[in-house]
């Protein structure tokens, strides 16, 4: 098998594993970081969300072998360290006042699409989002926490208008 | 966005009598302060009801969540509270925690009743006990109801016994002694943290003592709080099953049959799927063929190379056109009660009958977290894991598949990733732990999403039929007949005994089982002269030797959103007819203040009767059951414009009819937590959304089609209200049920506005049921492998 190296949330790592493993199942299974979760694998349910360079993929549709060593992965795991400071990434602590989250299984997913369309949106001088912006949103949540799921996302937005912030590598 | 009223004052508990009233618990022998609460009894308890009316229905004064609790009260001893050293007051939660907030609740009850901060109770899920009998079954809402007492009781108990131990050791008399924040202060400025005293206050042997629970006006009880494991949610940390670390339990999944519940007979090829990379283990089971690997995309590349020979499913050449014909055929109409009113010369005065039937599809009850199990199985012993609700029958269950003494197998109760009803039954946690017992080895075991939507636990299809009888503008008469596909009840009522009930042979138990959850949980709340619900079940039908041809269970409130909406289309059609407004006729037949209160209240809130555009419109849904009382104003939105939306970033999005405004008033009694009741609303919106007007199975030829969230419809963004508001009301000082109080009364208001929208009144659900099937969903006996493009994808 042939050793791969990755950088994820900040630490470079080897991992002896085939190219087409679907990086989900290497984080989870091989590196033990469990934040990404499996929904459905097949890209529709956007739980297992995480960065690659700033941008939101899902792990459960990358090969391996199509990342460089120097792609960085953050995980929800990673996500407060991303951008720096002490505490959490401020979606984190949105949703923490919001309490979104319900059984939480999709939250690691949900918060990382969520720091996706915000980086977007302050990248573009938007301090405002639009119902059609949330609209596009993919993510599944079976508990149905939609709803404060968009009042976190606006919260959140305006916080963050205010003092940006970007994770590592993210386009500005 | 919520705003919260109350009727009355709820804090007055002491008015009621029932927070003043003494109670009876224990010490429990032990190094550290452990407490109990007695049984409690049923007389002592009784919340003050309304009395029934002649001819009420069961489940108005007596219902679902009173069963449960008293199935739970001979074993409400058994729970404890205990005082560490270290300050902490622990709880090991005989109920499973999967998103509704219990373990929230209960700790809110528990640093009420002691005044420490939430922070410092901690709460832990108990593993299976088999002692607490019916007292470990997490469903039918009635968590809260059943613990409320006998936790706080216990609570009680450990403050009294802290405070007594505090007394002696700081020589002061105990009733001068007060609790803030977790400490015990004197009136001279000393004071004790509780873990100085919890081995003081700890007890050698086992002592009754009689406690009477705070009287004064509640702090954290009825005051929002954020969820106490919210932060492990949202930095990743939570583990739910598969993500914890059990040695050597590697990623197992398992192929299944093309059609519903058929059976492995042998693999094609089992050396080619062993030479797979990464693959350890294949073993067929009773369910499928399991393959072991390295990795879970490692199983689903080798379920991708699996060739198995299967039987054919109960449900072979079965379709929904079939089942439909058989609940038809089943179906005993409904016969108007007589009203036997008499006119002043003694004829019959006269009424006009009017019939309507509605039918409703299978539904999957997918949590987001497919099925899962870890299981480790030696010759002598088993150790499973996993998010189940019903972990002791679980436990027999597995002990008696494995061939194993009961005791030799250990069942850890998860946190679970939702269930809505699936994880009643350990479906995963059978199969895991016979896997592991053929390989010899540990597994942590998933199933694909496919799979928990094609061969996992569905809402049984049904149909509901009404007659009513009116009178010039009056109903007088209602006469309802629900009919179903089978709902699986095998979980029994958390033990082997109740369970197996449910399966005696010819389905005899289980028609008894559902018949009394239906007793349980229907009533018609309107003054409509007599009145009568049945149910009858099918597929199969007594005297069959199958016990199951789906395998269905409860999800999220059961019997009524199917029952509701019927009744409360039915209502808006008779309204249209006779020229009532449908609030005005609503609100003149509820019986009780509660309910008219719910309804007048999101009446207000929603502007009833505004003006609004053609193609939209407004509608109502009221329920009520487990205490509670639930209204519902729904705006959709159905101009061609709005149907036929697309989404950019999800070409496959149903958009459809889109519910533009949601309002909800609810009264559960007394609020424990109102963040958490709101939670559970806003959910269970979500929820009636896509049960009218999305969220089905398809069978065709004997198996369900849908595949994965991208052709089962639920609510996503693209169909969430723009608003939505919870008003919660307050009436009484007992909690009742709150999980599943949210769906039925929002799947009506969806329904009754989408007929006000479109003018026609729809009697099919989910209403796009009809709609042809997506080319791209997968063919039967296939798992769709995982996409490559993820990089380029967005």
């Amino acid at each position: 098998m042939p050793v791969r190296k990755l950088t994820v949330n900040g630490r470079r790592v080897e991992v002896d594993v085939e190219d087409d493993v679907r990086l989900l199942w290497v984080l989870r299974d091989l590196l033990g970081i469990t934040g990404p979760k499996y929904g459905c694998g097949l890209s529709i349910c956007q739980s297992c969300t995480s960065l690659v360079n700033g941008k939101a993929v899902n792990p459960c549709a990358i090969p391996v072998g199509q990342l460089r060593p120097s792609d960085e992965v953050i995980t929800i795991e990673g996500l407060a360290d991303a951008v720096g400071g002490d505490g959490l990434h401020p979606v984190q602590e949105v949703w923490l006042e919001e309490d979104v989250a319900q059984c939480g299984y999709c939250q690691p997913g949900q918060i990382m699409a969520a720091v996706d369309l915000i980086q977007g949106l302050l990248a573009a001088g938007r301090s405002e989002v639009t119902e059609d912006e949330l609209d596009s949103l993919r993510n599944v949540c079976r508990c149905g926490t939609y709803p404060r799921v968009r009042t976190a996302i606006r919260r959140a937005l305006a916080v963050m208008s205010e003092t940006p912030v970007f994770v590592r590598g993210a386009r500005r | 966005m919520s705003e919260r009223t109350t009727q009355g004052d709820p804090m007055h508990h002491s008015a009621t009598g029932v927070s003043r009233r003494r109670f009876l618990g224990y010490v429990v022998a032990g190094p550290t302060l452990i407490t109990a609460a007695r049984w409690i009894d049923p007389l002592a308890t009784a919340d003050a009801q309304e009395l029934p009316s002649i001819g009420a229905q069961i489940a108005e004064s007596y219902d679902l969540i009173d069963f449960l609790r008293d199935a739970a009260r001979p074993t409400a001893n058994l729970i404890t509270v205990r005082v560490d050293d270290d300050g902490t007051v622990s709880f090991e939660l005989h109920r499973t925690e999967v998103g509704q907030g219990i373990s929230t609740a209960i700790a809110m009850i528990i640093a009420e009743e002691m005044d420490v901060p939430l922070s410092q109770v901690r709460i832990t899920q108990a593993d299976a006990r088999p002692e607490l009998l019916f007292n470990q079954l997490t469903g039918g809402s009635n968590s809260i109801y059943t613990l409320y007492d006998p936790v706080r009781i216990a609570a009680a108990v450990a403050r009294q016994r802290l405070l007594d131990a505090a007394a002696i050791a700081l020589g002061s008399a105990g009733s001068q002694l007060g609790i803030v924040d977790g400490i015990i202060r004197a009136p001279d400025g000393s004071s004790l943290g509780f873990g100085e005293v919890a081995r003081d206050a700890a007890s050698t042997t086992t002592e009754e003592v009689d406690v009477e629970p705070k009287a004064e006006r509640p702090r954290i009880v009825g005051t929002p709080q954020n969820r106490i494991d919210a932060r492990a949610m949202v930095t990743g940390e939570m583990r739910y099953t598969t993500d914890l670390d059990v040695p050597d339990a590697l990623p197992t999944m398992v192929a299944r049959p093309p059609t519903h519940l058929g059976r492995p007979l042998r693999v094609r090829n089992e050396g080619e799927v062993q030479a797979l990379p990464g693959v350890t283990h294949v073993a067929m089971v009773e369910s499928g063929v399991a393959i072991r690997a390295r990795t879970f995309g490692q199983c689903i590349d080798a379920l991708q190379v699996i060739d198995v020979e299967w039987t054919s499913g109960p449900a072979a050449g079965m379709t929904d056109e079939t089942v439909q014909a058989a609940l038809e055929a089943a179906e005993m109409p409904p016969v108007a009660p007589d009203t036997g009113f008499l006119d002043p010369l003694g004829l019959p005065v006269p009424v006009e009958t009017r019939d309507f039937a509605f039918t409703f599809a299978f539904q999957p009850n997918c949590p987001l977290e497919p099925n899962p199990c870890v299981a480790d199985v030696r010759s002598d012993r088993a150790e499973i894991w996993g998010p189940m609700k019903n972990p002791v029958v679980a436990q027999q269950d597995i002990a008696e598949a494995l061939g194993l003494p009961q005791g030799a197998v250990t069942v850890h109760v998860v946190q679970g990733g939702g269930s809505f009803g699936r994880d009643l039954f350990w479906d995963a946690a059978r199969e895991a732990a016979l896997v592991s017992q053929a390989m010899g080895v540990p597994v942590r075991l998933s199933w694909t999403r496919t799979d928990d939507f094609r061969q996992g636990r569905a809402h049984p299809a049904c149909r509901s039929s009404i007659r009513i009888t009116r009178s010039a503008t009056d109903i007088v008469s209602y006469a309802q007949h629900h009919t179903s596909v089978n709902t699986d009840f095998g979980h029994g009522l958390g033990e082997i005994i109740s369970a197996r009930f449910d399966e005696l042979p010819g389905g005899l138990g289980g028609l008894g089982f559902s018949q009394t959850v239906f007793m349980l949980t229907q009533y018609v709340p309107y003054d409509f002269g007599p009145v009568q619900q049945q149910l009858t079940e099918t597929l199969p039908d007594p005297g069959e030797v199958e016990t199951n041809v789906f395998r269905t269970g409860s999800m999220r409130n059961i019997y009524s959103p199917n029952v509701v909406t019927a009744r409360e289309l039915t209502i808006d059609q008779v309204a249209a007819e006779v020229g009532r407004d449908p609030l005005e006729l609503r609100l003149a037949t509820l019986r009780d203040a509660r309910s008219r209160a719910v309804l007048e209240k999101v009446a207000e809130a929603g502007s009833w009767g505004r003006e609004m555009p053609a193609g939209t419109a407004q509608g109502l849904g009221f329920h009520s059951e487990y205490k509670g009382r639930a209204a519902c104003l729904i705006e959709i939105d159905c101009r061609p414009e709005t149907v036929g939306r697309t989404v950019p970033t999800a070409p496959y999005a149903y958009t459809g009819p889109r519910v533009t405004r949601a309002i909800y008033a609810v009264d559960v009694g007394l609020t424990i937590n109102p963040r958490g009741l709101e939670a559970q609303m806003l959910g269970g919106m979500m929820d009636g959304i896509a049960n009218c007007l999305s969220f089905s199975l398809h069978l065709v030829d004997g198996a369900f089609a849908e595949d994965s969230w991208e052709h089962a419809y639920y609510t996503r963004q693209w169909n969430v209200p723009f608003e939505t508001q919870v008003f919660i009301l307050d009436s009484s000082s007992q909690p009742g049920g709150a999980g599943e109080l949210g769906v039925a009364a929002s799947m009506a208001a969806t329904a009754t506005a989408y007929a006000r929208a479109t003018g026609s009144m729809p009697t099919s659900f989910p209403i796009n049921h009809e709609l042809p099937l997506a080319e791209s969903i997968v063919p039967q006996g296939t798992i769709p492998q995982s996409p490559t493009d993820g990089l380029g994808r967005r």
